[in-house]
Parts: C-alpha cells; sequence; structure tokens
C-alpha cells in the first residue's frame, strides 16, 4: 500500500463524507462466525468525537468524490473546483481492517460521488462490502449508501451484506428537488427505499418459518434531510419525517443543519450561520413522536408551523395545554407522565416501580433525577407545597427560562426576530 | 448482647460475598466490612477475619440471583467501583433486598437508589472503555492497550473484546491496577505485570511496536481531523464526550495532550 497516496485520499474523502450525519453502529447484532474478525454491538458504540462534538463510529469515507450530478447543496459537486480522488477497493478494505483490528471503529459507512452510471457506483460500493465478508471474514457493522436511481437487484444483493442501507432525501420538498437538483427525480430516491422496505419484510416472514435465514439489512434504512437550505417550515419536515418513517418503515431520519460549502443564489451564502439550535429541536421533536407517544400535529400543526427556539417542544406544548395539568404523579398513567415537561423515559420508568412502594414527594423525585424547575409547575405529588398560585402559560413560561440557562441564550432574541 | 463484629475480607469479589454469608449465618451485627490492609479499628468492636469461601460465596450469589437477575449485576457492577464504604451499603442492600420481594426496583429508597446509580456509572465506565482501547501492534505480534479506568472494569470489558476479536492475540493493561487481560487465541487469562515503561500514545515512536503500526496512527489521526466541521466547532461538547483524563491513551488526542 502506498502509504503517502492512501494519506491524501483519505484526507480528500473523509472529508467530503462527513457532512452525512449518520454514524450509528447500532441496531445490528451481527455474531463473530468461525473465529473470524469482528461482530457487532446492538447498542452500538462511539468510539471517539470530533471537535464538533459528532460521534465517530465509523470509518466514513466516499468512494471517490467524481460525481456526474449538479446538486447545489453538494460539496462534491460537478461543477465545484474541488480536488478528486477515488479509492481501489482494496484500499477501502485494508483501512477498514486494520483501523477495526486496533478498536478505532465499529465499521465502514461506504458512500460515493456519482460515476459513470448510478448502477456501476452501486456495483462498486457492493464490491468492498463483499470482500470484506467474504475474504476477510468481517463481522463488524457495514453502512452502505444506495445510490439514487439504481436497479432493484443491486438494492437486493447490497442487503446481503450491509447492516443499514441509507439513502438521502436531502430536500424535504419535491419543489426544493427541482430548484436544487434538477438532475435527480424524486422517484430516484423512493424507489430504493421502496425495495429495502419489501425486503425487509420478506426477510422477516421467512425468518419466522425458516429460523436460519440469512440476514438483510438487520438495522434497517435511514435518510437525511437538509435543514434551512430552501425555506421550508418546521412543519413541512415534521410531517415530510413522519411520512418516511410510515411508508418507508425507516429506523431514523436525520437531520441535518445547512452547511454553506458554495456560492450559489438558490442558497444561504457562506459564512452563514449552520442552524444548529433549529436542528436540535427537530431532533427533539423526531424523539417525541418515536418514543413519547406524540402525534405529528400536536407539535406542529398550521397555528405552529414553527417550533419554539426558546423552549423545547415538549414544554412548548404543554404551554399550549395548560388544561391537562397539573397532574398527580402518584396516579397519573404512562402515557400522561411521559408527556410532563422536564421528565424522561428514565424517570417515568422510575417513578412508576418507585410508587408502587410509597407515595412520591419532591424529595424523591429530585434523587431520582427529574429536571424539578420544569417539572414543578404542571405535577402534584405527596406534599402539600405545590405550586399553588393561579399562573397563566406566559407567566410559566418567563420563570422557567429566568431559572434555567442555555449555551444558545444570545441566540434567542437574533432568530426570534426572523420569524416574527 | 452480642458485641459489633467488623469483617475483614481479601478484597475480592468472593471474599466480600463470603463475608455476607458468615453476616446472615452467625447472625452478627455488622459495624463494617473492610478490606484486608485497609482496616481501621473501631472503638467498640470486634474484627473477624473471613476466609474466602467459594462455596459460601455461591450460595449468596445464587440466593439474590433468584430474587432478582437485575439486583445481582447491580450489586456486582457496583462492587468494581471500589468506592469507599461500598461493602456496607451493599449489604444493607443485600438485607433489605432478601426482606422484600421486588424491593431493587425501590427508587425512593436511598440504598436501593444508591447502588443502582452505582451500578450505572460503573457500567458507563465499562461502555467508555470499550470505546477507548486503542490497539497497537507489537513486533510479536500482540495488539497492546493501555487502560486508566476509574473503576475496576477489566472483568466486565473481557466478554467483549473476546467475542470480538477472535483471530488476534490482545492484550489490555490497567495501568492504575498494575493487571491486564491477555487472549492467547483460545481464552482470556488475567495476568500480572509491572511495566517498566507506559506505551501510552505518546508521538515518540517506540522500538517495541511495528513500523507499520505508527503509519496507521498517522492515517487515524489525519481522518479525525478531516472529519471535523469547523464551523459547527463545540468544544464544550467534545470535551463532555471524551473527557481530559483519558487523552493520553488515545492516539487521535496525543497532540493535545
Amino acid at each position: 500500500m502506498d502509504f503517502e497516496r492512501v494519506k491524501e485520499k483519505l484526507n480528500i474523502l473523509a472529508d467530503a463524507a462527513k457532512y452525512d450525519v449518520s454514524c450509528a453502529s447500532s441496531g445490528s447484532d451481527r455474531k463473530n462466525q468461525n473465529k473470524g474478525l469482528g461482530n457487532a454491538s446492538r447498542m452500538g458504540i462511539c468510539h471517539s468525537y470530533t471537535e464538533d462534538g459528532r460521534c465517530v463510529s465509523l470509518l466514513k469515507v466516499l468512494m471517490t468524490n467524481h460525481c456526474i450530478f449538479d446538486c447545489a447543496y453538494c460539496v462534491t459537486r460537478k461543477s465545484n473546483d474541488v480536488k478528486r480522488a477515488a479509492f481501489k477497493i482494496q484500499e477501502v478494505v485494508d483501512l477498514t481492517i486494520n483501523f477495526y483490528r486496533r478498536n478505532y471503529i465499529e465499521g465502514l459507512f461506504l458512500s460515493s460521488g456519482i460515476f459513470k452510471s448510478p448502477d456501476y457506483t452501486m456495483e462498486r460500493l457492493i464490491a468492498v462490502a463483499k470482500k470484506l465478508r467474504e475474504e476477510e471474514r468481517f463481522n463488524g457493522y457495514i453502512h452502505l449508501k444506495s445510490i439514487p436511481g439504481c436497479s432493484d437487484e443491486l438494492m437486493y444483493e447490497a442487503g446481503l451484506y450491509a447492516d443499514r442501507l441509507s439513502i438521502n432525501i436531502e430536500v424535504p420538498t419535491i419543489s426544493g428537488l427541482q430548484l436544487l437538483a434538477p438532475d435527480k427525480k424524486h422517484e430516484d430516491f423512493t424507489k430504493p427505499m421502496l425495495k429495502v422496505k419489501n425486503e425487509l419484510i420478506r426477510y422477516k416472514n421467512e425468518r419466522k418459518l425458516i429460523k436460519s435465514t440469512p440476514k438483510y439489512a438487520p438495522a434497517g434504512q435511514s435518510t437525511q434531510m437538509i435543514i434551512g437550505a430552501t425555506g421550508e417550515s418546521d412543519k413541512d419536515i415534521m410531517y415530510s419525517a413522519t411520512y418516511y418513517y410510515k411508508k418507508y418503515q425507516m429506523k431514523r431520519v436525520y437531520y441535518s443543519g445547512y452547511v454553506p460549502v458554495t456560492e450559489d443564489s438558490r442558497l444561504p451564502s457562506i459564512g452563514s450561520q449552520v442552524p444548529m439550535l433549529r436542528e436540535n429541536r427537530l431532533y427533539q421533536t423526531d424523539w417525541l413522536l418515536r418514543f413519547y407517544g406524540f402525534a405529528v400535529n400536536e407539535i406542529v400543526n398550521d397555528d405552529h408551523p414553527n417550533l419554539d427556539i426558546d423552549v423545547d417542544p415538549k414544554l412548548s406544548w404543554a404551554l399550549r395545554n395548560m388544561h391537562y395539568f397539573p397532574i398527580d404523579i402518584n396516579k397519573a398513567d404512562k402515557r400522561m407522565l411521559a408527556r410532563v415537561p422536564g421528565l424522561g423515559i428514565q424517570s417515568v420508568t422510575r417513578i412508576l416501580k418507585a410508587r408502587k412502594f410509597r407515595k412520591l414527594n419532591w424529595e424523591h423525585l429530585k434523587k431520582i433525577g427529574v429536571a424539578l424547575n420544569r417539572a414543578k409547575y404542571f405535577m402534584v405529588c405527596d406534599s402539600r407545597n405545590w405550586e399553588s398560585r393561579d399562573l397563566d402559560a406566559n407567566k410559566i413560561k418567563g420563570m422557567i427560562l429566568q431559572s434555567s440557562t442555555s449555551k444558545y441564550k444570545n441566540q434567542y432574541h437574533q432568530q426570534l426576530s426572523l420569524f416574527n | 448482647m452480642k458485641n459489633a463484629t467488623t469483617l475483614i475480607y481479601d478484597g475480592s469479589f468472593n471474599g466480600f460475598l463470603t463475608a455476607v454469608f458468615i453476616a446472615f449465618e452467625e447472625k452478627l451485627k455488622v459495624m463494617d466490612i473492610q478490606k484486608n490492609g485497609q482496616t481501621q479499628n473501631g472503638l467498640f468492636s470486634e474484627n473477624e477475619t473471613i476466609f474466602t469461601h467459594v462455596e459460601k460465596a455461591k450460595r449468596v450469589w445464587n440466593g439474590v440471583r433468584n430474587k432478582s437477575y437485575n439486583a445481582i449485576t447491580n450489586i456486582y457492577f457496583a462492587f468494581l467501583s471500589e468506592a469507599e464504604g461500598i461493602e456496607m451499603m451493599l449489604f444493607e442492600y443485600i438485607k433489605k433486598l432478601m426482606a422484600h420481594k421486588g424491593k431493587q426496583s425501590d427508587f425512593s429508597d436511598e440504598t436501593m437508589l444508591y447502588i443502582s446509580q452505582m451500578a450505572r456509572k460503573v457500567g458507563r465506565e465499562k461502555h467508555r472503555m470499550e470505546a477507548f482501547v486503542r490497539f497497537q501492534l507489537t513486533k510479536d505480534d500482540i495488539y497492546f492497550a493501555n487502560i486508566e479506568p476509574d473503576f475496576d472494569v477489566l472483568p466486565l470489558i473481557s466478554k467483549h473484546f473476546r467475542n470480538r476479536y477472535t483471530d488476534q492475540q490482545w492484550l489490555i493493561y490497567d495501568v492504575k491496577r498494575k493487571y491486564g487481560i491477555f487472549y492467547n487465541l483460545e481464552r482470556v487469562e488475567l495476568i500480572s505485570l509491572n511495566l517498566s515503561e507506559i506505551h501510552f500514545n505518546r508521538s515518540r515512536k517506540s522500538q517495541t511496536f511495528t513500523e507499520g503500526e505508527y503509519d496507521y496512527q498517522e492515517l487515524w489521526n489525519n481522518y479525525f481531523k478531516s472529519t471535523n466541521i469547523k464551523s459547527r466547532i463545540n468544544r464544550k461538547l467534545h470535551t463532555q464526550h471524551v473527557p481530559k483524563r483519558y487523552w493520553k491513551y488515545l492516539s487521535e488526542k496525543k497532540e493535545a495532550v
């Protein structure tokens, strides 16, 4: 292996791959077989974190950053003047194996610019995965990118070697897609998704009959949307995300605040701030939908098309729905407990278990780990000291904001004025 | 009335369980349970030295496990925290557990909450070590790593590495506690050794490792840098996830130390 050359390629192709935010290595439980190398950890492991605080779990690289497409938001688009490079199949295999043996990574995340044709590109990605599995007997995690517009046969083959497959929708609305990525059609994205979904269902059914059915993409599929590039509202984004969760049984939808990489009249200019706080609020909403039993129209709807910037979406929902509160922490059911601001799923579980032994008071709740500065306005417990003043939503919001600190605080004013 | 007793055990987990067994069997009024060599005499208590007895330890282990699998895991994890006074807390925990079925999930009881939180802390450290081990390939073909965990987690991470790296020899050495686990392609063995030189990931090259080792470290460091997005910098979050005390053992952070 020509070390200097590989180093240069790695720098170029890792740099180009970093805007893909998915770094999950969880959800697969591939076992180590016949003294081969590696296994997949069900909960996933983050081996390091970059200085921007994002997890490094997989070796995330592009096969090449040559591309025949010209999508405005993408750093490797055809018309951008950047250094181009391409890995040989063996080079990616060697890097993966040697990083893995040193416990740097959980596995490989392989994506690519599209060269020649979608099918040709997808074949190369599959060739790497196949070589890893069959020649190196590698059982670690492999995440392959589905190339928009590639054939069903290749999507089928990819799932036999990969743990997760993903295809990035990137622009949440079809009109936005036409504007920013005129070369790509909406169907180019949805067709591979549909194929993967159908295969996942088929394999699941077959496994019910025959236990030894091989695995097909055991960690499922995911997608990603860019936030803040085309002026879509939070409602557009969350409705679109809900659609992908339901229709294609996505394991995850990722939200990626747009990082300006190029000067283009259709996009925010270089140097404009990455909407990290908005991204954070969208992830919080995503969690409320997947784990807390909220429906999407409870959180964003025509009256509230955008999420509050200064408070989290659950608190925001509670302030709009004060008629549900206060609830009795010693009596309320699980669903309602999960809706109290300041109570996470872990606290809810502990409360449900602990209250079988005795009625809980403030002291218990504090020790269990409830964020009382928010929760206390929305509940009563085994104590006479509860919030007895008749406070309206605005007052409560003010008091909570006053008693809390956030690293985003200085952004509230500036960003709020944008929406008003 | 019987005098209060301080039980002295050898520091092993089995030793501790034996102490618990004896306390129950002889209905002792236990003042304290202390490690051999770290004893402090109580004014009004007698000392009793416990000899580790695997059968007795097993009876306590099985007794607790029959009550709750979760509880026995909590006990083992919390014990490995080596926290001061953890033995008496655990003794208290076991007593309460035996007296009341399902007691391990009473998070409104201070002892139960303390042990479960301590077990979580140790669990987090275990998970961190599974992530932060950085193997370096020695000239005699052993993947070698140093760690310095807050708690004694080597016994807990052994299974993870054994299941994962079955076709390479590896050795993980705890610098603080001066012992390691070594996998010889067949099984994992506990080894105690006193390394004259601590090979954490220094920039200076050591003769112990293969030449290619430093090439891969450089590739990894380069990868680590290229994957950072500068306009999203968030150092606070970075150090929250990768606390500074671990940096000297991580090849990607060696320049920052």
